[in-house]
């Protein structure tokens, strides 16, 4: 127990704590909805043009959160502007704009030589270093973000799942992918000092890949997701105190950890099952020999006469 | 039920048909047959409200639909165009129909969930429930959508295809089922590419492409002339008592 409590009795590890675990919950529900519309590049892109925002936020003294969230409102309307001319797709587009924007931050704090640990910790993160303003923000955006998600979720889950039924069933997907696509760029911008530019695609997509190779049902999917982001988020500041490494990469560690563990104990799973099953059985009164190559085959029927 | 006036419809710079016009009555069963590429998907997709036209209008009951789609409208897509790795089970898929009926909290209630399992008895996939879609045959897959949409109560229902991918067997139940339903009321529109089956269970077919070549019962409209005209390709037809045979007559040439 000592284990446990000893890091608790520093204020800025319980503020970290606290930071981490909604940072955690946040990123495990957005990331279902990332991970199953395959849109894991926007939140690498969004956060890299976030930051170009940020850098110039830091250089003309405008509120971080105001500047990141301008800038990636920009950066969203120059993807628009670019995949309307058709001959551009949107990865493409996406892979220019927000480039470009991160590179722009970057030949900035080059050119002006003020790199402080504000610009350092929207880079690589500092969850030990959070103010109380961070928390009061990151709090609010977090209650937001499931508010929204608890009124929305039968829609969210209709239009990622089958949009053109969605809109015909009386769901309106654009409305719907326009308040995902807000709470996405919210739930991002205020991660970036916490978890880092570089690491934040990774803190999205981690548990909700996790929880989809443990389910196949999306309610089990979604809860095991906002677990799996607030464990390990906890978990991780645990051991970043131990080990005295960087909170953020920890806790993305701890992550990549989990999955990697999930995916053996799967394909192990699975091996076992092939081998269960490549023996010669019957189905009623029917012989059978054959491999089951993945779980989907169980389905088949057997309706020829011996 | 349905009014089409003078609609004209684009996919990008191209017009995929000019100046339609179409008439379905209340309790039609009608199935549209035409080419890959003819428009048929695009002409359900105004009706639905989903494609917006660049000119004319659709009606459905009276009421003009634009952006927005008809209410009481059951929807079966392709089946092709679902993800069936998405971490769904065969209950939440058709419980999506049930969604516009339901409250703003994320469960459903009891009723929604009675529903639900009415529609997976009378389709006969009611022991699916809790499975993956993915684990499901082509003709059990079918079957959660045609369910999905029964829930949403539908006066109208419209099916992309749903007799392609699935044996003879299942297309024989599915167009059974939608005559019952056609029986009891529900006006049914779908667009198939297997001539002899809807020959054999639709009472009505709209030959189509790229506008309607001709409408009627299948003893009126499947004749070599209008096939020829709908597909450009020779079609031959065989007729033996009630039964209509179609088959590809175009000559193969090296």
């Amino acid at each position: 127990m000592e284990f446990l409590i000893t890091p608790l009795k520093y204020e800025f590890v319980v503020n970290g704590m606290i930071v981490a675990m909604m940072i955690g919950i946040l990123c495990g529900i957005i990331g279902i909805y990332v991970v199953l519309r395959g849109m894991s590049y926007i939140g690498h892109g969004l956060s890299h043009a976030a930051f170009g925002g940020a850098v110039i936020g830091y250089i003309f003294s405008i509120n971080l959160y105001i500047a990141a969230g301008v800038w990636g409102l920009l950066s969203a309307f120059l993807i628009n502007l670019i995949v309307r001319e058709k001959k551009i797709k949107a990865d493409a587009a996406i892979g220019i704009v927000t480039t470009a924007s991160f590179a722009l931050g970057i030949a900035l704090i080059s050119r002006i030589r003020r790199f402080t640990k504000n610009l350092e910790a929207i880079l690589f993160g500092n969850i030990l270093g959070v103010t109380t303003e961070d928390i009061i923000i990151i709090g609010i955006v977090t209650l937001l973000v499931i508010i929204i998600i608890f009124f929305l979720y039968k829609q969210l889950l209709f239009v990622t799942f089958d949009p053109e039924s969605a809109n015909v069933y009386g769901t309106r997907a654009s409305l719907i992918d326009a308040i995902f696509s807000f709470i996405l760029a919210a739930s991002i911008i205020v991660s970036l000092q916490v978890i880092g530019v570089t690491l934040i695609a990774a803190a999205i997509i981690i548990p909700a890949s996790t929880a989809r190779l443990l389910t196949n049902n999306f309610n089990k999917m979604f809860f095991l997701s906002i677990a799996i982001g607030a464990i390990t988020s906890v978990a991780g500041i645990y051991a970043s105190f131990y080990l005295n490494a960087a909170s953020g990469a920890t806790i993305v560690l701890l992550g990549a950890l989990i999955f990697s563990i999930v995916l053996i104990y799967n394909y192990i799973h699975r091996k076992i099952m092939l081998h269960e099953h490549a023996h010669s059985h019957l189905h009623g009164a029917i012989p059978h020999h054959h491999t089951h190559l993945d779980d989907a085959e169980h389905s088949h029927e057997h309706k020829e006469k011996v | 039920m349905i009014e089409i006036k003078n609609l004209t419809c684009n996919y990008g710079n191209n017009i995929v048909f000019n100046g339609i016009n179409l008439s379905i009555k209340k309790g039609s069963l009608a199935g549209i047959v035409g080419p890959s590429g003819s428009g048929k998907t695009t002409l359900i997709k105004a009706i639905l409200g989903v494609v917006r036209p660049i000119a004319g209008e659709v009606y459905v009951n009276g009421k003009i639909i634009k952006n927005n789609p008809p209410p009481d409208i059951g929807y079966i897509p392709q089946l092709e165009t679902i993800e069936w790795n998405f971490p769904v089970t065969v209950e939440q898929v058709v419980m999506m129909g049930r969604y516009n009926k339901m409250g703003r909290l994320p469960w459903a209630g009891k009723e929604d969930r009675k529903k639900v399992q009415e529609a997976l008895d009378r389709l006969g996939i009611l022991e699916y429930t809790n499975h993956h879609i993915n684990t499901l045959s082509g003709g059990e897959q079918q079957r959660v959508f045609l369910a999905r949409a029964l829930v949403s109560e539908p006066e109208l229902l419209i099916l992309d295809e749903p007799t392609s991918s699935v044996d003879l067997k299942t297309q024989h139940d599915i167009l059974h089922f939608l005559l019952t339903l056609n029986k009891k009321g529900i006006t049914i529109i779908l667009i198939t590419h297997d001539l002899n089956a809807v020959a054999a269970h639709l009472p009505w077919i709209i030959c189509f492409n790229r506008g309607i070549i001709a409408e009627g019962m299948p003893e009126d409209v499947f004749n070599p002339e209008i096939l020829k005209k709908t597909y450009n390709a020779d079609v031959a037809v065989i007729r033996k008592g009630h039964l209509i045979l179609m088959a590809n007559a175009t000559p193969f040439n090296d």
